[in-house]
């Protein structure tokens, strides 16, 4: 008992300090036209290639520079943060409710029905993720909706593999076999019995699948497939960056690290959050 | 009168078509304690699951009947068959972690199967899930109630699985080795409760054991299983006093005792487990003329 405990306090810091910065970002995007210093698509080559803000000529009011069209590098991340958080949100959301459905059934049903999901897992992942979403995208055409519908067609087997073994594990227990003896229907047992049980591997599965989806949507981005090429995103910025890197490498690095920061958070958020919902490991 | 159950010439083969119940015939009294006896693999198990209907799917029920309280389970469609399983019968299992479901709180799966299955109020089914908790002596119902299954030690989850197999008042109980996993020392408690409870309430129950100590504490009729094959059925008294089958008097033999532990733990020895194994092989070769 001590000893769950004293593990629930070490998992703390990392829950604070994921959940902070994904607060932060998610903050700074939903607000980007009050807490952006600049215009992110203002241009003015009088300042183009400013450094960061503790570099000899870097101006004040463009905290991290400028790109080499003068557009305030800070402003763009921040409304690039916009199209990142969207896109996790509903890709990962979509992706969880195919996934989990479709695992759930196929683990607690068992039989032609598992066969028949895990047969259609199997092939579908057998494509690359990242050649499938550029083909999706190039087929259902650019824009917004496009990559959220890509990402979640191509990820909903995460979340059906693992939710499909999950359930397997759950629908083996007494507990479920007591239920029958009761006289629960099936269905009832599936949802009212086996479901809270997997829901912390849901939830886990969910921020990780976040995090992924941020860096399918760069990834797309990068190879400018994912929205106009007006609106900054986190992708397009590193793609401008790699070509000014000798000049101006910080076009390019603070996308990265911005980049990098949410995605492991998204995904450390998901474990500390999976200790939080189990009642066993809480 | 009606047995409460009444098993005849049960029959059940694996996929491979090998009998794993060998044309099994066992009656329970209403309000008696009838003991099945045997070693792992035995079958008792099995034979508790399928007067539960929960049969795991690779055996196949190939002849026989399971008559509960008259009504010949077979016959029945399924869903009027789980109605009245779920009414009438209730387990107390072997291991009080899994037969409790971990992420929901003790009181609402007490509370859920008497209001969902028997279609209760919820304040009726709230008063009686704690008088039942009262009766397995549970003294703190209201923490009980709100706590999570591995919040409570495994003799308080067997009590709460014994109040809640008591609840709804089922004429039979199937109690699967209910103390193979419990302390020596909460064991003796936790047997005392289910005779106490099976008492007060009249209610009926196979109870399934590989330990002899056991039976010849709480049952009135015992059956010993060997391979799926009843080999000796009597009352508890008569058995003890004469046991009439070898397999029987070398089970007896193989109990340790108190006073000299080690000479006493003998295992089964080889002639009567060659004795056994002519018996099945004779019984399963009648067994298969007439069946093909």
């Amino acid at each position: 008992m001590d000893e769950n405990r004293a593990q629930g306090r070490s998992v703390s810091p990392r829950l604070w300090l994921a959940g902070g910065w994904l607060l932060l970002a998610l903050l700074a995007a939903i607000f980007a036209p009050l807490v952006a210093p600049q215009d992110p698509l203002a241009q003015d080559l009088m300042l183009e290639r400013l450094p960061p803000f503790w570099i000899d000529g870097a101006e004040p009011g463009y905290w991290l520079g400028t790109d080499s069209l003068g557009r305030d590098l800070l402003s763009r991340l921040i409304f690039g943060g916009r199209i990142a958080f969207i896109v996790a949100f509903a890709a990962a959301f979509a992706a969880c409710l195919v996934g989990s459905t479709l695992g759930l059934v196929a683990g607690y049903f068992g039989g032609w029905a598992d066969r028949i999901i895990s047969r259609i897992v199997d092939v579908w992942m057998a494509f690359p993720p990242v050649l499938f979403a550029i083909l999706l995208v190039a087929v259902l055409g650019t824009g917004l909706s496009s990559v959220i519908l890509a990402i979640a067609i191509i990820d909903w087997t995460r979340f059906c593999r693992v939710i499909r073994a999950e359930t397997m594990g759950q629908s083996r227990m007494d507990y479920v076999e007591n239920a029958r003896i009761a006289g629960y229907g099936r269905i009832g047992i599936m949802l009212r019995e086996v479901l809270p049980n997997v829901v912390p591997s849901i939830v886990a599965l969910l921020s990780l699948e976040m995090g992924i989806a941020v860096i399918v949507e760069a990834i797309l981005s990068f190879v400018n497939l994912s929205i106009s090429t007006d609106d900054p995103t986190w992708g397009g910025i590193i793609a401008e960056g790699r070509l000014s890197i000798h000049q101006a490498w910080w076009v390019l690095v603070f996308p990265l690290i911005t980049l990098i920061v949410t995605v492991l958070s998204f995904s450390q958020f998901g474990e500390a959050l999976k200790t939080r919902f189990d009642p066993v490991l809480r | 009168m009606n047995a409460c159950l009444d098993i005849r010439d049960l029959s059940a083969v694996l996929p491979n078509g090998q009998r794993v119940l060998r044309s099994v015939s066992l009656a329970v009294q209403p309000g008696e304690v009838r003991a099945l006896v045997g070693e792992s693999g035995a079958g008792k198990t099995m034979i508790g699951k399928a007067v539960l209907g929960v049969l795991p799917s690779s055996v196949r029920i190939v002849e026989g009947d399971i008559r509960l309280e008259g009504e010949d389970l077979g016959r029945l469609q399924p869903k009027a068959r789980r109605t009245l399983i779920g009414a009438r019968t209730a387990l107390i299992p072997q291991d009080p972690l899994t037969a409790l479901n971990p992420s929901r709180r003790i009181g609402s799966q007490m509370t859920d199967r008497l209001v969902r299955i028997l279609g209760w109020n919820g304040e009726r089914a709230d008063t009686r899930i704690r008088q039942l908790l009262d009766e397995v002596q549970i003294r703190d119902p209201d923490r009980v109630l709100k706590s999570y299954p591995h919040e409570l030690s495994g003799g308080m989850r067997q009590r709460v699985l014994i109040a809640a197999a008591f609840a709804a008042e089922p004429r039979l109980i199937v109690a699967d080795e209910p103390t193979t996993a419990l302390d020596v020392t909460v064991q003796k408690q936790i047997l005392r409760l289910i005779v106490q409870l099976q008492r007060e309430h009249g209610t009926a129950i196979l109870f399934v054991t590989h330990d002899l100590g056991v039976v010849a504490k709480i049952s009135q009729k015992v059956s010993v299983l060997y391979a799926g094959k009843v080999v000796e059925e009597a009352e508890t008294a008569a058995l003890f006093a004469a046991p009439q089958h070898p397999y029987t008097r070398a089970l007896m033999a193989a109990t340790p005792r108190y006073t000299d532990p080690f000479a006493s733990l003998k295992p089964v020895d080889d002639a009567v487990l060659a004795g056994l194994a002519a018996e099945i092989a004779a019984a399963d070769q009648a067994w298969r003329r007439p069946h093909g």
